[in-house]
């Protein structure tokens, strides 16, 4: 992705102001209110609602999960890509695509109804997407430059070392942004039971209130926070990734 | 070592290089049985082996990182092959001719006894390829490090091997074995002459059938 400026943010914005609009005004409900009318009750709520304070839960949530899935999900990940065999590539095509949410009473039952499940239950989703993704990448890389690092008397950790993590380093960026929607979204489920704080629960309560400025107020602080996360992953792949923007 | 394609030139490199299991027979590198990673053997290998995510300093100090050793001499490995000013680029930042370099370099660092290159030049245009010939010679004349070279390029056998083997079409075996007094000349009768005699032991290794 191209370097993004000041003024292509400006035009998305405005693009997603006249969808916004244009939906509006075409529905006309109140369950859709107008963009000023819910940029106004962002603006009250953030200022002196619980906007900040819900969205410090939520974020902290999702990025717990991320960090947790990222430790477990990139070595395993990786070792399953270079020496895992078939056995271990079938387990997890048939573990991944099973919906993860429905476990949800189960985890209830053994982690309880606090943050930790909440947690968990995204982990357990974004886990498995990058896992999939890291293994992939992990299998894929070009056999020559393995014999590369061989030649030059390197073991199998100088391969992980110098060869397949750095391979794998741009699609696991890749995971990390597909994840971030994924996380959003399941943060939204996980805090429907249980909990008077994140964004989640935020957007519910508004929903039954009919408070539909604050509801999509809501809304409108998860696409930040997601789109915060995006940001955050293109500096750090920047950082990390030096040949890829070299080439760009 | 010079033979058609697939004839096992590039299996046989491994092989001494100890990248692959020996099947039958011994095979000896400065006496003893060729050992995996063998620290004074280098491979340059036919797509040079740089890794896309390491400054050319970076692929160069690899093998003395890898051994835990100083990395100083990278620096100087660049600048024997004619390369210090780049050091800092990305290997897709390179000529094909720069990229030989930082291979040859990454090789030098290690101070090999023993220099295994795969076809190193084929990549190239056939003037950075004499431009790499001659860089290769003045190294080998300057450093007396042993020299396996292969290669399909029948010139280029001719014009850096002390000794030449022809190998027949898969499966590959020795046809013909020239020593050769005229290493370093392109012009003189001794190198067409032995140009053509290696060209007639290939071409009655590949007309036989092989």
């Amino acid at each position: 992705m191209a370097r993004s400026r000041w003024y292509h943010y400006v035009i998305a914005l405005g693009i997603m102001a006249l969808v916004w609009e244009g939906l509006a005004l075409y529905l006309s409900i109140s369950a859709f209110p107008r963009l000023a009318d819910a940029a106004s009750a962002f603006v009250k709520n953030v200022v002196d609602g619980p906007i900040l304070k819900h969205f410090a839960v939520s974020a902290y949530r999702a990025t717990l999960a991320t960090i947790i899935s990222l430790a477990i999900g990139l070595p395993l990940g990786l070792y399953l890509g270079r020496s895992g065999g078939p056995v271990g590539a079938v387990l997890l095509y048939l573990s991944h695509p099973i919906p993860k949410v429905v476990f949800l009473p189960v985890i209830i039952v053994v982690l309880g109804i606090g943050d930790l499940s909440k947690i968990f239950l995204i982990t357990l989703v974004i886990f498995f997407q990058i896992l999939v993704t890291v293994k992939d990448a992990a299998s894929g890389v070009p056999q020559g430059l393995i014999r590369s690092v061989q030649s030059l008397g390197g073991g199998e950790w100088a391969i992980y070392r110098h060869v397949i993590l750095p391979a794998t380093l741009p699609a696991i960026f890749t995971a990390l942004r597909l994840s971030t929607g994924t996380a959003v979204a399941v943060l939204f489920f996980a805090e429907t039971y249980a909990t008077q704080l994140g964004l989640g629960s935020m957007v519910w309560d508004a929903w039954s209130m009919r408070d539909y400025g604050l509801m999509f107020a809501g809304v409108m602080a998860m696409a930040l926070m997601g789109f915060g996360f995006y940001v955050l992953l293109d500096w750090a792949e920047r950082l990390v990734c030096p040949w890829v923007e070299a080439r760009r | 070592m010079v033979g058609p394609s697939g004839c096992g030139k590039t299996t046989l490199l491994s092989l001494i290089a100890g990248l692959a299991p020996v099947s039958q027979g011994v095979l000896r590198v400065a006496g003893s049985p060729v050992q995996p990673r063998r620290p004074g053997t280098a491979l340059i290998m036919q797509d040079y082996g740089l890794l896309p995510w390491k400054t050319a300093r970076e692929n160069v100090a690899l093998g003395l990182r890898i051994r835990s050793m100083d990395p100083a001499p990278a620096d100087l490995a660049l600048k024997e092959v004619g390369i210090a000013e780049l050091a800092n680029r990305w290997p897709h930042q390179l000529s094909g001719g720069q990229r030989q370099r930082v291979a040859i370099a990454r090789s030098l660092a290690l101070s090999p006894d023993l220099l295994l290159m795969d076809e190193p030049f084929s990549a190239l245009d056939a003037l950075t390829r004499e431009e790499m010939q001659d860089l290769l010679l003045s190294i080998w004349r300057k450093r007396q490090t042993s020299l396996v070279l292969v290669t399909h390029s029948i010139t280029e056998a001719v014009y850096l091997g002390q000794q030449i083997i022809v190998l027949s079409p898969r499966p590959g075996r020795i046809i013909g074995h020239f020593q050769n007094g005229a290493v370093g000349d392109r012009r003189s009768p001794a190198f067409f002459g032995l140009v053509n005699e290696v060209r007639d032991a290939l071409e009655k290794g590949v007309s036989s059938g092989g």
